[in-house]
C-alpha cells in the first residue's frame, strides 16, 4: 500500500529536483530517484491532481479542482509540462476550457468558442435521421509535441479544432469533418466523439484521430485532407460488417518510437495495425472478453501492450467481478492476468477509454482510473497494484506526466 | 447600476463575491445586460448564452421581480427595478441531474 499525503503542502507544490534528468540516474532505480510524477485525473465532478517522487510510492493528492464540473480531460504539454489543459463542462453552462502554466497550482479561464467552419451541416442521428452538427463538449486535448501553445481538441459532435495560442481562440480543422463519409456518421451511446487524437513524433503532418462510431481517419498533409482507416475492422452491428466508416472505435494508442504501428480497443475485439492504419488484424487472443474502452502502450517497450477487458455492451463491468488488467508482452494475440492488488471478487466498476496511462520512468509505471472513484497504480510495469485513491467521483480520464 | 445575482459555478467562474454590479448605458434588456455581463467577466461568455445565436443556454433561467423573464424576447426593456436597480436580474440553474 502507498502511503497517500491528503494532508498539508502537497508534494507537487514543492519544487521538483533538479539534480538530475531522466536517464542520468546511474542504474537500477537511478531513474526513480531523481524524477517525479503527476497524474492527472478527470472526473464527474472535478479534476484531481496525485504526485510523487519517482518512486511512487507515497502519492500527494490536490483537489477538487473546478469541483461539481464535469472534466472530460486534464492533460499536459510534452513541450512544457507546467502548461496544462483541462476541459470543464456540465450541461448548464456548457464549455469551459482552463489553462494552467505552473503545473496545475493556479489557472486562468481561456477560450470556449468552438464554433465549426462552415454551414455546419448534418449526420446521422440515433433514429436514421439527419441531424444537424452541435457542439457539446470537448472529449480530449492533444498537444503539440514541440509547441506548448499549439493543441488539438477532439470534440462531441464529432469534429477536430486547434488552437495555436494557448487555448485562447480555437479554429477547427474543417477537412475532417467535411470527408464524404460524415453525413453517414453516428453517434455512439456516449455521444457522437472525436474522442482520440494522436500525432506521429517523426511527422508533424501525419496524425492519426479516432470517433464514436466513424471510426479512425487519418491525414498527412496537417489535417487538410483525411482518409478513413478502418481497413480489416469487423462490426456485427453495421449493416455491413466491413463497412469502411461506422465502427465504434473505442480507443488507439501508439508507442512514440513506433509510430506505423496503432493498437486499438474498439467496441468489441482489440486490434493492431503495422502500416500507420491501412490495415488491421484482431490481436483479441485468449482474452476473457475483447470488449473494453482503454488501451495503453508500455513506455519502453513497444509491443507491450495493457487493456482491462470488460464483461459486454449490455453489462459495463469486469468479467466475474473480478478486476484484472490484462499485458500482451507480443503485441497481442497472447495475454497474462495482472491481478496482484486488484480486486478480484464483487467488483462492477468500468474503466473508461481516456482512464489509462503510463508514466516514462523505468520501470514503467501504469494507472488507470474508474467510475467507482479508485485510481489504481503500479510502478512495475502492471505486476502489482495499488489504489492511490479510492473514493472520488467517477473517472472519465487519466494521464500521466514524468517530471524531471 | 444593475445587479445581476449569478448561480455559485459562474460566480466562482468569473471570480466574483455576491452579485455582479454593472453600468449599462442606454435601454436595459436581457441583450445589453449580457452584453455588459459578458465584457467585464469575459470567462462567462458561452456559459449563459450560446456564442453565436446569443440564445439563453436550455438548462437557465432569468427571473426578477417575482416573474420569469426567460421567454421574453431578449431585446424587450427589463422591469422598472432592474433598470432601477432595485431589484436584481437572477440568473438560475434549472434542478436537474446530479
Amino acid at each position: 500500500m502507498p502511503l497517500v499525503t491528503r494532508s498539508g503542502e502537497p508534494s507537487w507544490a514543492r519544487p521538483a529536483p533538479r539534480h538530475g534528468r531522466y536517464g542520468d540516474g546511474g542504474g537500477p532505480g537511478g531513474d526513480s530517484a531523481v524524477s517525479a510524477v503527476r497524474v492527472l485525473v478527470g472526473t464527474r465532478k472535478g479534476a484531481f491532481i496525485l504526485t510523487s517522487d519517482g518512486a511512487r510510492r507515497r502519492w500527494g493528492v490536490s483537489g477538487p479542482h473546478f469541483a461539481g464540473w464535469e472534466i472530460y480531460h486534464l492533460q499536459g504539454s510534452p513541450a512544457d509540462p507546467e502548461r496544462l489543459y483541462a476541459s470543464q463542462s456540465n450541461a448548464w453552462f456548457g464549455q469551459v476550457v482552463q489553462r494552467s502554466d505552473d503545473g496545475g497550482r493556479t489557472w486562468e479561464t481561456v477560450g470556449n468558442r468552438f464554433v465549426y467552419e462552415g454551414v455546419p451541416g448534418t449526420h446521422q442521428w440515433y433514429d436514421g435521421t439527419q441531424h444537424p452538427w452541435e457542439f457539446k463538449r470537448v472529449w480530449h486535448f492533444r498537444p503539440s509535441l514541440t509547441d506548448p501553445d499549439t493543441v488539438f481538441a477532439g470534440v462531441e459532435d464529432a469534429g477536430l479544432f486547434r488552437t495555436v495560442d494557448g487555448g485562447r481562440t480555437w479554429q477547427e480543422v474543417s477537412g475532417l469533418r467535411r470527408h464524404p463519409s460524415g453525413a453517414a456518421w453516428q453517434p455512439g451511446a456516449g455521444g457522437m466523439c472525436l474522442h482520440t487524437a494522436l500525432l506521429d513524433p517523426g511527422d508533424p503532418r501525419r496524425m492519426f484521430i479516432a470517433i464514436s462510431a466513424a471510426g479512425v481517419f487519418r491525414t498527412a498533409d496537417a489535417g487538410e485532407t483525411w482518409q478513413p482507416a478502418n481497413r480489416g475492422l469487423h462490426s456485427e452491428m453495421l449493416p455491413k460488417p466491413d463497412a469502411e466508416v461506422g465502427h465504434c472505435v473505442h480507443r488507439i494508442a501508439m508507442h512514440p518510437a513506433r509510430p506505423a504501428t496503432l493498437f486499438m480497443q474498439k467496441h468489441w475485439d482489440v486490434m493492431r495495425s503495422d502500416d500507420a492504419g491501412e490495415s488491421w488484424r484482431e490481436v483479441s487472443g485468449d482474452l476473457p472478453s475483447d470488449f473494453g474502452f482503454a488501451i495503453a502502450v508500455h513506455a519502453h517497450e513497444p509491443e507491450t501492450v495493457y487493456v482491462v477487458p470488460i464483461k459486454s455492451d449490455a453489462e459495463h463491468f469486469p468479467p466475474d467481478g473480478r478486476l484484472r488488467v490484462y499485458r500482451s508482452r507480443t503485441g497481442g494475440d497472447e495475454w497474462e492476468a495482472l491481478t496482484e492488488g486488484l480486486p478480484q471478487s464483487h467488483c462492477y466498476v468500468n474503466v473508461l477509454r481516456g482512464a489509462m496511462a503510463v508514466d516514462a520512468l523505468d520501470p514503467c509505471g501504469v494507472y488507470f482510473g474508474t467510475t467507482g472513484g479508485q485510481v489504481y497504480a503500479s510502478a512495475d510495469a502492471g505486476d502489482s497494484w495499488s489504489a492511490i485513491v479510492r473514493d472520488l467521483p467517477a473517472v472519465l480520464s487519466v494521464e500521466a506526466q514524468t517530471l524531471p | 447600476m444593475i445587479r445581476v445575482v449569478l448561480p455559485p459555478h459562474l460566480r466562482r467562474l468569473a471570480h466574483l463575491d455576491g452579485e455582479a454590479v454593472l453600468d449599462v448605458p442606454g435601454a436595459v434588456t436581457q441583450t445589453t445586460v449580457l452584453d455588459a455581463l459578458e465584457a467585464e467577466y469575459p470567462a462567462l461568455r458561452g456559459t449563459i448564452r450560446d456564442h453565436l445565436t446569443l440564445r439563453r443556454r436550455a438548462f437557465l433561467r432569468f427571473f426578477a421581480c417575482g416573474r420569469d423573464l426567460s421567454h421574453e424576447p431578449p431585446d424587450v426593456p427589463l422591469p422598472a427595478e432592474v433598470a432601477a436597480g432595485t431589484e436584481a436580474l437572477r440568473v438560475v440553474g434549472a434542478i436537474a441531474g446530479g
